[in-house]
């Protein structure tokens, strides 16, 4: 099949969805690709490179809708777009069905397949075509480096010559994806960094990443499984208890960067005027939300702006394109993981299989027909959290009392043992003769020297230790020995035997371990 | 003066024979510790010799098998170590068995003589003449429980073998009847113990004897490939322990000392082999895994292949790596590729360690073997609760060959068959890649959820072959 890739039309969109790096691959999955001239200047992408890596460069995107079967963009198509595509034409991209009626509508007519990158379920075996991560990755940590640009001061804490240099305090509100980047981003660039998110489960990613979480103690707890992993609208008093907590945290914060999205609501309004008004003079807002109304009241989507007291508000909604060259980069490869599971046999025929859960979710428009929205897919996309058991902390006087039992216990059974293994050697000595009991002291201690011997020897030498106790169990021989001189035949043929078979072994067992101990070097 | 001179030489050779095990505790004093041994063997043989009649045969037979055990020694594969083990123990079985049958024989002979012709006797028989009544009965115990446990470690010896060299199927099986029958042919030979002692006649013990080769067989046979190291070193204490019963019966101090070394020796191998299965003693050997209370947790997600670019790419990336040899490296003979890998790896700087499960391999301690004979230098080559912890900072974990023992089902899956043994946390790496033939379960038939985790990659095919064509991508 033909992959070609579109130039993209959208103002100030620098992605491009194929990358020379990407159409090496797809070659390999026995696809040929054709990308319109100029597609991937803006990411750093000349029209030489992609024709170095064997892709043909079209003039114009009608000579690449032409040519291709297969369209890869990064933007949903523009209705002029939707409407040239033709029958049978699959169109690899962004769509948001919910949100564009009209234009799912024009694909149906037309004919097309589309499948929509933002409609790739949440299961772990599609992980590698989640687009939507890949993208969110990257707002994150543009997040904190658009704040960086923005805030008048350093990050990391510093102390020197000059003065000294307070460490920069972050709060990350969502600890989604592009949360948890945000989160990584600030930590390593040295601020105190605390994240809040309405799913308590997240806590310990975050407190992974080095950052603290932001506590919420309120009854009602949301569990993400249910909802594939985003957050869910909160009930009002939720709301209330959150803003209470942002109201304390916000004089105190340099650097806020908002991440909260709801899955097809408008985001939710938690960093109001007045958190803003409470916040110090060149402190920095950050509204990943921008682009659904944002999380900040002030918020202008696209837009930079400094509040009355000179708190600067981040509004843009082009985070990813702002890093083209890296984006184009992860969401080519997100790409071309969807083509291989189209490609299921690497050999350039796409088969659209409805019954894989990945491919049905994604694909929203199908020979003739709206597919959207999708049947739940099979697989739960992340296990239900299970209810952490608690561990109870034990009191000094708690632990002591269980030790003592312990000691106690062990004591109990090392005298029971002891008593009842003396009263067996005891029966046993009033019915035996002196030089059993003799031999019988001889064999309890050498059990004994046995089992602390053996107990230090390392683990890597157990081999060894196998080898050369077989060895020494050809001491058997001595027995043998003692017999051989017998008068009767059959004595002498048997003794014989063992004496040869127990020479086989002292000498194959002490050769071989010598062998073995000799390869075990250092380094 | 003779008699001084050999018990003499006998607390010698003990002393050396102790020695001997105790430096086993560190790779460098090991080497020195192997000459004490030999030394004790020698001081303990030739002492006998010179006490001994018809030495200058004895003498012949020990220089026979003596060439015969060096050549063996010194062609075997390290791959090869579990059968010779298991080989070499059934020799110490069946010397067992005839030198306890010896013992009977010599004793029926004396008691038929007249006490004319038994002033006459030498050497052992002289030894047995002096006996009295209780003596006997004692003796004739002693022989029985030696000829019954050198039984039962010849056939079951003979079978770990077949099982280990392959000439055996490696699957448990049992006849019809089970354990009952073990437990069948355990009584009758107790009941044979009665007829014997009472009337001293050699047939029960010969009864016994063949009821005894039937247990050992039976019981290996019920076995399966991946118990092995508990059984081989089972058969070890067995050994041991018929030693021990044997000294008892011949009246030698020395035998009786070095078999409960050897046993206790073994005792404790199988004991640290079952507690790193999380499985008692008496259902290893009993064969089959305990019981499960419901349905093993359903592994959703799918097992993710790399190629030979990927992995190189990922190794090349990495600071830490982590390599977890099991049974399929000794199977494959990928060790000097390993090694070769390891070298590689370290030379361009990089932390590479190796992390050995206990069980790992069909014999104790049968990785660190594998991986000394390729030259990777033991100091990098760490137990399970040394690593363990380290797997969260490692960059990639290489898993090859091995399948239950990084299994996360025995953590995460109370259901598991094997839920409860500690295993490698390997998953904890930032990348695991795991070198298997194909997409089959292993030996246990267990599902293997770390195959299907999202760090997981699965790198296909023979491990000699993949680790060949990765290495020239190492740079």
């Amino acid at each position: 099949m033909k992959i070609g890739a579109l130039t993209e039309i959208f103002a100030g969109e620098n992605r491009v969805a194929m990358t020379p790096d990407s159409a090496t691959q797809l070659v390999k999955l026995g696809h040929t690709c054709v990308i319109q001239a100029g597609a991937g200047v803006k990411a750093g992408f000349s029209d030489a490179a992609y024709q170095a890596a064997g892709v043909e460069v079209l003039k114009t995107a009608a000579a690449v809708v032409k040519a291709a079967d297969v369209l890869v963009k990064v933007r949903g198509p523009e209705m002029a777009e939707a409407k040239a595509l033709r029958a049978g034409q699959t169109l690899i991209s962004f769509f948001w069905p919910a949100q564009n009626p009209e234009l799912l509508e024009a694909v149906k007519t037309a004919g097309a397949t589309v499948v929509a990158m933002d409609m790739v379920p949440r299961i772990s075996r599609a992980q590698k075509m989640d687009a939507l991560s890949s993208m969110a990755n990257i707002a994150g940590y543009r997040a904190v480096i658009e704040a960086g640009n923005n805030f008048g001061r350093f990050f990391t804490g510093q102390v020197t010559a000059a003065g000294k240099v307070p460490p920069a305090k972050v709060l990350i509100v969502g600890a989604g994806v592009a949360g948890l980047a945000a989160t990584g981003t600030s930590v390593s660039l040295g601020a105190i960094v605390h994240a809040f998110d309405v799913r308590p489960e997240v806590a310990e990613q975050i407190e992974s990443m080095g950052a603290s979480f932001v506590f919420l103690d309120f009854a009602e707890a949301q569990d993400g499984a249910a909802t594939g992993g985003y957050a869910a609208p909160s009930s009002p008093e939720f709301r209330e208890a959150q803003l209470t907590k942002f109201r304390e945290l916000a004089p105190d914060m340099d650097i806020v960067i908002t991440t909260a999205l709801i899955p097809g609501r408008p985001a939710p309004k938690l960093w109001t005027a007045d958190m803003v008004a409470m916040m110090k003079t060149g402190s920095v807002i950050v509204d990943l939300a921008a682009e659904r109304g944002g999380n900040c009241d002030l918020t202008v989507p696209d837009e930079k702006i400094v509040s009355d007291n000179g708190v600067t508000i981040v509004g843009y909604t082009d985070f990813p394109s702002r890093m083209a060259a890296q984006a184009s980069t992860l969401y080519s490869t997100n790409i071309r993981h969807m083509l291989t599971d189209l490609t299921p046999k690497k050999d350039g025929v796409i088969v659209h299989n409805m019954e894989d859960d990945v491919i049905r979710g994604a694909t929203v428009a199908h020979g003739g027909e709206i597919t959207y929205p999708p049947p739940p897919p099979k697989i739960a996309a992340i296990a239900a959290q299970k209810p952490k058991e608690k561990v109870k902390e034990l009191t000094a006087e708690e632990k002591r009392a269980a030790e003592t039992a312990a000691f106690r216990a062990q004591t109990l059974a090392q005298v029971g043992m002891l008593v009842g293994g003396g009263a067996l050697i005891l029966l046993a000595g009033m019915f035996t003769p002196a030089s059993f009991m003799s031999h019988l002291i001889v064999f309890v201690l050498s059990c004994f020297i046995g089992f602390s011997v053996i107990w230090n020897v390392a683990h890597s030498l157990h081999t060894p230790l196998m080898a050369v106790t077989n060895a020494i169990s050809s001491i058997i021989i001595l027995g043998a020995i003692l017999q051989i001189g017998s008068d009767a035949p059959l004595v002498m043929i048997l003794a014989g035997l063992s004496v040869f078979m127990a020479g086989i072994n002292i000498f194959g067992g002490f050769m071989v371990t010598r062998r073995m101990l000799a390869m075990f070097q250092k380094s | 003066m003779e008699m001084g001179f050999t018990t003499a030489a006998y607390v010698i050779a003990a002393v050396l024979f102790i020695l001997s095990l105790g430096g086993l505790s560190g790779q460098e004093s090991a080497k020195r510790a192997v000459w004490y041994g030999i030394a004790g063997m020698a001081l303990a043989v030739i002492a006998t010799l010179a006490a001994a009649q018809g030495a200058w045969l004895a003498a012949v037979l020990i220089a026979a098998g003596g060439v015969i055990g060096w050549i063996v020694a010194q062609r075997v594969q390290m791959t090869e170590m579990p059968q010779l083990v298991a080989a070499m123990h059934s020799l110490v079985g069946l010397a067992a068995v005839f030198i306890g049958f010896n013992a009977d024989l010599e004793l029926s002979r004396v008691l038929a003589m007249d006490d004319a012709a038994r002033k006459t006797l030498e050497g052992f028989a002289a030894l047995l003449a002096k006996k009295t009544e209780v003596e006997q009965t004692i003796l004739r115990v002693e022989v029985f429980l030696g000829v019954f446990i050198g039984a039962v470690t010849f056939t079951g010896s003979v079978i770990a073998f077949g099982k280990l060299a392959g000439r055996v199927d490696g699957k448990a099986k049992k006849l019809p009847g089970g354990h009952a029958l073990n437990a069948g042919a355990a009584i009758g030979s107790l009941v044979l113990m009665g007829v014997y002692l009472q009337t001293g006649a050699i047939w029960p013990l010969i009864a016994m004897t063949l009821l005894a080769f039937f247990i050992g067989y039976h019981l290996i046979m019920g076995i399966g490939g991946a118990d092995m190291p508990v059984v081989v070193s089972m058969l070890n204490s067995y050994s041991g322990w018929a030693a021990s019963a044997i000294g008892f019966s011949l009246s030698n101090d020395l035998l009786i000392v070095v078999g409960a070394l050897v046993g206790s020796s073994g005792a404790i191998l199988s004991y640290i082999m079952c507690k790193a299965m999380n499985r008692s003693f008496i259902s290893v050997i009993l064969g089959g895994f305990g019981g499960t209370t419901g349905p093993a947790m359903e592994i959703t997600g799918e097992q993710v292949a790399i190629d030979t670019d990927g992995v190189a790419a990922a190794l090349n990336d990495a600071d830490s790596v982590i390599i977890i040899p099991g049974y399929g490296m000794a199977v494959a003979q990928a060790q000097q590729a390993v090694s070769e890998l390891t070298r590689k790896l370290r030379a361009r700087g990089k932390n590479v360690r190796f992390a050995i499960h206990p069980v790992a391999g069909r014999l104790p301690g049968h990785m660190n073997v594998l991986l000394a004979e390729a030259k990777v230098p033991y100091d990098i080559v760490l137990e399970m609760d040394e690593i363990n912890d380290d797997f969260p900072s490692t960059d990639v974990a290489i898993v090859i060959g091995s399948n239950d023992i990084v299994n996360p089902a025995a953590q995460e899956d109370p259901n598991s068959p094997i839920a409860g043994m500690p295993v490698l946390e390997c998953w904890k790496a930032k990348m695991v890649i795991v070198s298997k033939r194909g997409q089959g379960t292993g030996y246990s038939g267990i599902e293997n959820p770390l195959f299907y985790k999202e760090n997981t990659r699965m790198f296909y095919g023979d491990a000699k072959k993949s680790l060949d064509a990765l290495l020239p991508l190492i740079n």
